[in-house]
């Protein structure tokens, strides 16, 4: 019994581990191929980092929209219900500004492009992998790191932030329909008091939040792509564990972050 | 074949396990400049395991591969690099890159690896798809391609960069009689006009007695026998003779097994 469980704990351990040093080890080659492929001579693939930046882009925009819009709406009704009791209401755009720029942008914008790109990415690169694509590319001379992993770590190292800032101002758009329809405030009322009380550093932790997710994202979807053995079940299987994996990592680095910007003051 | 004493292709003592099991116990294997070598193996020998070896997929446990007189396990990265580009490999599904056209796919190793411009790679991918049979169907997307038509790029893209040794995975799996011999008297065309080294790997008999130089059957890991078509014809090994006269093994003898297990089991 105890030996039973300490077996399922142990493998499990190690397991994790393992998965651990594996995508230690893809974040250390993508960025020396990055970074010091150019100094032995490899062209650096830019169109295929514009392409899968426009990829990542386009297939997540409509929805980040939506969803910021409509959760700026949300947090705008939930504040003045609570901030209305105590004759608060000029503090709704500051709520909603501080809670979409310093947290709810960067974690639905990552939770929406994991589902939109990152299950792209392990979908694409594990039929690759079991049609001997990916072999193909190693037998001619491909690096695949260099080939497939960097153009779509560094397009979702671009883009992320990207559609985290403009998710940012969809998401205050949406609190400010709220508070002009709804609560009778004026919209430039709401938009200086929005600016009144925003600092460099709420846009600055977003951001780097937004940078942490775009490398989880990426380096599992990529990591669980090439390491798809078998058939096309296991490509589903792949694609299935890099969005669970993602999105626990992602909240999990959430967590991390917002403590260290806590601590910092 | 004496004047050229180094052979294209030379591995020793390779060894090679995925857990218990014991794929490879211990492989010799030489490979002359020129010749066209086909593995023979039934599902499980090795065969493809090894075929993985020889183009640096896998690494093995134990042995070495040594390809134009390269170490591919002992190379630097420069030197292995410039390697690859002495050999093609036609995968068995074709493994064409989905996104590409046909042409693209042909075009790519020529795009990475050497200086020539796009329209003359257009004319070399035009060229090679010719010579395959497949000028008609340049600008069309895999996923648009019969099975045979697949392998028949694949083949394509493995000779763009005029590669000195070719790797072929199954040839004729899975194709109609008339297209695998279409391919089988390509492979024999190419080593006639390009002297190309071809190693083969199948399980299909006729197609293999068509091309080979020399014939080598695995069996278990370890090669029973490396000769020439006509001396393996006469063979008397017993797994030679089995897999050439298509006899079960007596693992798998059905009616001896099922008579033994009314006469043991259920007591006669």
């Amino acid at each position: 019994m105890l030996v039973g469980g300490l077996r399922i704990v142990g493998g499990a351990t190690s397991r994790v581990l393992t998965d651990t040093g594996a995508l230690w080890r893809l974040f250390v080659s993508a960025c020396s191929r990055l970074l010091l492929g150019p100094f032995h001579g490899e062209t650096p693939r830019l169109r295929a980092t514009v392409e899968q930046g426009v990829r990542a882009g386009n297939r997540s925009l409509p929805l980040v929209s939506l969803i910021c819009v409509l959760t700026g709406m949300i947090m705008a009704l939930q504040s003045a219900y609570q901030l209305e009791k105590m004759g608060a209401i000029e503090l709704v755009p500051n709520l909603v500004a501080i809670s979409m720029i310093r947290e709810l942008a960067p974690l639905l914008t990552a939770i929406i492009v994991t589902g939109r790109y990152g299950s792209a990415i392990a979908a694409e690169l594990g039929t690759m992998k079991v049609s001997q694509e990916i072999d193909a590319l190693v037998v001619m001379g491909f690096d695949p790191v260099q080939f497939l992993v960097v153009p779509r770590l560094f397009a979702l190292v671009l883009v992320l932030p990207c559609l985290t800032v403009f998710a940012d101002v969809v998401g205050i758009l949406g609190g400010m329909v709220v508070a002009v329809g709804a609560l009778g405030m004026g919209a430039g009322t709401y938009i200086s008091l929005t600016f009144d009380v925003l600092v460099l550093e709420d846009v600055f932790t977003g951001l780097v939040k937004s940078l942490a997710f775009a490398l989880i994202i990426g380096l599992i979807g990529c990591h669980q792509g090439l390491e798809t053995r078998g058939g096309a079940e296991e490509v589903g299987r792949s694609t299935t564990t890099s969005v669970v994996r993602s999105i626990v990592l992602i909240i999990a680095a959430d967590l991390f972050v917002t403590a260290l910007f806590f601590a910092r003051g | 074949m004496s004047s050229t004493p180094r052979p294209a292709i030379d591995v020793r003592a390779l060894e090679k396990s995925y857990g218990d099991q014991r794929v490879l116990r211990g492989v010799d294997l030489e490979v002359r400049r020129g010749e066209t070598l086909v593995i023979l193996g039934g599902s499980g020998s090795g065969k493809s395991t090894l075929l993985r070896c020889l183009v640096g997929l896998e690494r093995p446990d134990a042995g070495s591969v040594r390809v134009c007189d390269t170490d591919i396990f002992a190379a630097d990265r420069t030197s292995l690099a410039a390697l690859r580009k002495r050999m093609g490999m036609a995968f068995q599904g074709g493994a064409l890159f989905g996104s590409m056209t046909v042409a693209e796919n042909v075009e790519l190793p020529l795009a990475e690896f050497t200086d020539v411009p796009e329209s003359t790679r257009r004319i070399i991918a035009r060229i090679k798809l010719g010579m395959v049979g497949l000028e008609d169907a340049m600008d069309r997307l895999p996923s648009e391609l019969s099975g045979g038509m697949r392998k028949r790029a694949a083949l394509a893209r493995a000779l763009a960069l005029d590669p000195e040794i070719l790797f072929f995975d199954e040839p004729s799996a899975g194709l109609d009689p008339v297209t695998a011999a279409g391919i089988d008297e390509l492979l024999l065309q190419l080593r006639r006009v390009f002297d190309v080294t071809i190693v083969v790997v199948t399980h299909e008999m006729s197609s293999a007695f068509a091309i080979a130089d020399r014939l080598a059957l695995m069996h278990e890991g370890r090669f029973i026998v490396i000769d020439t078509p006509d001396s393996v014809r006469k063979c008397q090994h017993p797994v030679v003779r089995n897999f050439l006269d298509r006899r079960p093994p007596e693992s798998m003898d059905g009616a001896a097994k099922f008579k033994k297990f009314l006469e043991d089991d259920l007591g006669g």
